[in-house]
């Protein structure tokens, strides 16, 4: 049986039914617990498991985010928010060397199971410090996994694996998304970290998004199936591993393919999946792939400014017409 | 939180008078009291990161170890003595100058060794380094490279520590973390936001700042506020500071601070210790010295912490030259031995560039294993993971 619950939800029924099975779960961040979560995500929780569980913290990211690596080092299993992945930047020797790197510099010694989650991308109007997208810049890293969920059901199943999972996990989510609603099973599941998920299918374009760009796809190829352009929609769930097989086996049938990344151009998600793109199915393809990213320019804070340089479904439209001139 | 509470600087006392803790007995884990035996002991343990660093040097020197490389020659009474203060599963961090503590912990000197040479044997197999000694079972939680970065890291452990003591119960004891850093990392951010972490979460970790008065060439006095006092940032933080001056005496090291760790154990909350020592060799291999004079050297190499327990030990009775010199020239052998084997042992295999990636296999990843040191001898030559390759 499903129900209807937010994106928000999704996230908590994650952490909750984790931290009931697996008493070596904790969260800690700021505000997460008498505050109820700066966005409400850890709603409740406090009452539930206790100041020693629910861990509300100074406003001191290389601290916290290092504390909870020292503590998956010995085996707990810590989720760490961040209230928005732009402050994990202060942090970003904890979170970039040492979670990711400590298995292998010890030499298969010391794994860090831990997740950090938290908003990534434009809120609205949040300004240049504000609106980062990481994935772009973290993705670089061996030795972590990224997972950006776009929908509800997603977001608690890919949420429950990362908890599970022996690995640092890097989970993005988007405060723009906090409160879509959408399907969720009541009953358990989990759903795998490194397997996309086909949206929508069409053999004119293979459009390839992660996280909030996924609904811009979405929009686009209901605007673009008007005029007769069917689109395959690849919503990639998990940017570490990256699920090039239903990537790949889409752009061999469509020979096209656009990919909607929220981060800048430059060396980014959109451009390694081109790259990889090209190597896999270089005879393929009859155009060359498309690239919709965040303009070239640091977030600016007016409003037309801001939604003239994201990601939209405006934009992923002109890059399909672009990919299928000639059909 | 709790009110800052100042201690007055512990002043050196004579160390023969110093009582053993009752606790030293408790369940056998803890080094016996300083009878004779026990100062040969770390007597011995000295002599081995001496003759250790000794031959890293020249081994650096004929091109087998590479990187970065610093020598802990001269702060070993520090990693000695405090360790001696600590039970065996007390957790302990360090900084990039790690040999020293490896050793102190009880980590075979042919891992550490076979790790410098970047071999296949070596702690991490190879692929840490000088500056990333870990060992699993000696409870080493490494070796960090980047200045500060293990500060944070021992609030985990220590947190950790606390979290299966009183919230899933798995462990029946209060262990003390013991982070050791250089007075440079003082400086660093993170230092800071640790120390304030384990104040207001009271989490039962020391900070160790080996004072050894430069950070790489920079003085304590250029790079730091209460550069004499080092020890009272810990006021900061609502935390006792001590200062341990004779940090060149690993007598005084072990039973000053064995004192903080019993208090840590007891009240779970942390602590900051300052102990003032010196590295004889520079910062790393590449470093000539220029910013200290050679009379300062000459003054703290008169205080060599070997030499000083070695007359002590002689002068009254408990160890003759003849016996001194047998024990140098034991350790001798016995490192010439690590160096040679190192030498000789093969490199990690290139398969081993994508295992210890991740813990699973997926795309070019295989999967991790554990090194050598941590496995039985007869699983040695298999691999633990083969079936998942």
């Amino acid at each position: 049986m499903a129900r209807e619950i937010e994106f928000r939800d999704a996230l908590r029924e994650a952490m909750t039914e984790e931290m009931h099975r697996d008493e070596r779960v904790f969260l800690m961040g700021e505000e997460v617990a008498q505050y109820n979560g700066a966005y409400k995500v850890s709603r409740g929780m406090l009452e539930e498991f206790g100041a020693e569980r629910i861990i509300d913290t100074p406003i001191s990211e290389t601290g916290f985010s290092g504390l909870g690596i020292g503590a998956a080092m010995m085996g707990l299993r810590p989720i760490i928010e961040f209230m928005s992945w732009s402050f994990s930047l202060v942090s970003a020797d904890q979170v970039l060397n040492n979670a990711p790197k400590m298995l292998y510099m010890s030499g298969g010694q010391f794994g860090v199971p831990i997740v950090f989650r938290g908003n990534d991308g434009a809120g609205g109007q949040l300004g240049s410090t504000h609106s980062w997208c990481v994935e772009s810049m973290f993705a670089n890293v061996p030795g972590l996994k990224m997972i950006i969920p776009a929908f509800p059901d997603d977001a608690k199943g890919l949420l429950k694996s990362a908890i599970r999972d022996d690995d640092p996990v890097f989970c993005l989510e988007s405060e723009r998304l906090l409160s879509l609603k959408g399907e969720v099973p009541e009953e358990e599941y989990l759903t795998p970290i490194g397997e996309a998920r086909v949206r929508r299918t069409g053999n004119d374009c293979t459009i390839v998004a992660f996280g909030r760009p996924v609904h811009f796809a979405l929009e686009a190829a209901t605007e673009l199936a008007k005029s007769g352009i069917e689109c395959d929609v690849i919503d990639g769930r998990s940017i570490r591993p990256l699920d090039m097989d239903t990537i790949a086996t889409s752009v061999r049938k469509t020979n096209a393919c656009v990919v909607v990344d929220q981060s800048w151009p430059f060396a980014s998600i959109a451009s390694e999946i081109s790259a990889q793109v090209q190597e896999c199915c270089f005879d393929d393809l009859d155009n060359h792939v498309h690239r919709v990213n965040n303009d070239d320019v640091p977030a600016p804070y007016a409003t037309n400014l801001e939604q003239a340089m994201l990601p939209h479904a405006g934009k992923v439209i002109e890059a399909v017409r672009s990919a299928t001139y000639n059909l | 939180m709790r009110p800052p509470v100042t201690k007055a600087p512990v002043k050196q006392t004579n160390h023969k008078k110093v009582a053993a803790s009752k606790n030293d007995a408790a369940k056998g884990k803890v080094k016996s009291s300083n009878d004779a035996k026990t100062l040969k002991h770390w007597l011995r343990e000295m002599l081995l990161i001496r003759e250790f660093e000794v031959r890293t040097m020249q081994a650096y020197q004929n091109r087998l170890v590479g990187g970065f490389c610093h020598i802990y020659s001269g702060q070993e009474a520090v990693a000695v003595g405090t360790i001696a203060a600590l039970q065996d599963d007390d957790p302990i961090i360090t900084a990039y100058r790690c040999h020293g503590h490896a050793l102190a912990r009880g980590m075979d000197p042919y891992y550490c060794m076979a790790e410098l040479f970047g071999r296949f044997d070596g702690c991490a197999k190879g692929k840490g380094g000088s500056m990333h000694m870990f060992d699993r079972e000696k409870h080493l939680y490494g070796g960090h490279a980047i200045v500060g970065a293990q500060t944070p890291l021992a609030t985990g452990l220590a947190f950790a520590t606390k979290y299966e003591q009183e919230v899933i119960k798995t462990s029946d004891h209060t262990r003390v973390t013991v982070c050791y850093l250089g007075d440079g990392a003082l400086n660093q951010g993170g230092f800071h936001e640790a120390m304030n972490l384990a104040g207001v979460l009271d989490l039962p970790v020391i900070f160790v700042i080996e004072n050894n008065g430069y950070a790489m060439g920079t003085s304590v006095a250029r790079g730091t506020t209460l550069a004499d006092a080092l020890y009272r940032k810990a006021e900061s933080y609502g935390m006792t500071g001590h200062l341990i001056e004779e940090g060149m005496d690993v007598v005084t090291v072990h039973d000053q601070f064995k004192k903080v760790v019993d208090e840590t154990r007891k009240t779970s909350k942390p602590d900051l210790v300052e102990i003032r020592t010196y590295r004889f060799k520079g910062h790393s291999m590449s470093d000539p010295r220029k910013y200290r004079t050679h009379e300062e050297e000459e003054k703290w190499n008169k205080q060599d912490p070997i030499d000083h327990l070695s007359h002590d030990l002689i002068k009254a009775g408990e160890l003759t030259q003849d016996e001194f010199k047998k024990m140098t020239t034991e350790i001798r052998g016995e490192i010439r031995d690590v160096v040679k084997r190192a030498s000789e042992a093969e490199p990690p295999p290139l398969d081993e560039l994508y295992v210890d990636v991740h813990t699973g296999n997926w795309g070019p990843f295989k999967g991790t294993t554990l090194p050598n040191m941590l496995r039985g001898d007869n699983e040695k030559t298999t691999d633990q993971n083969q079936e998942s390759h």
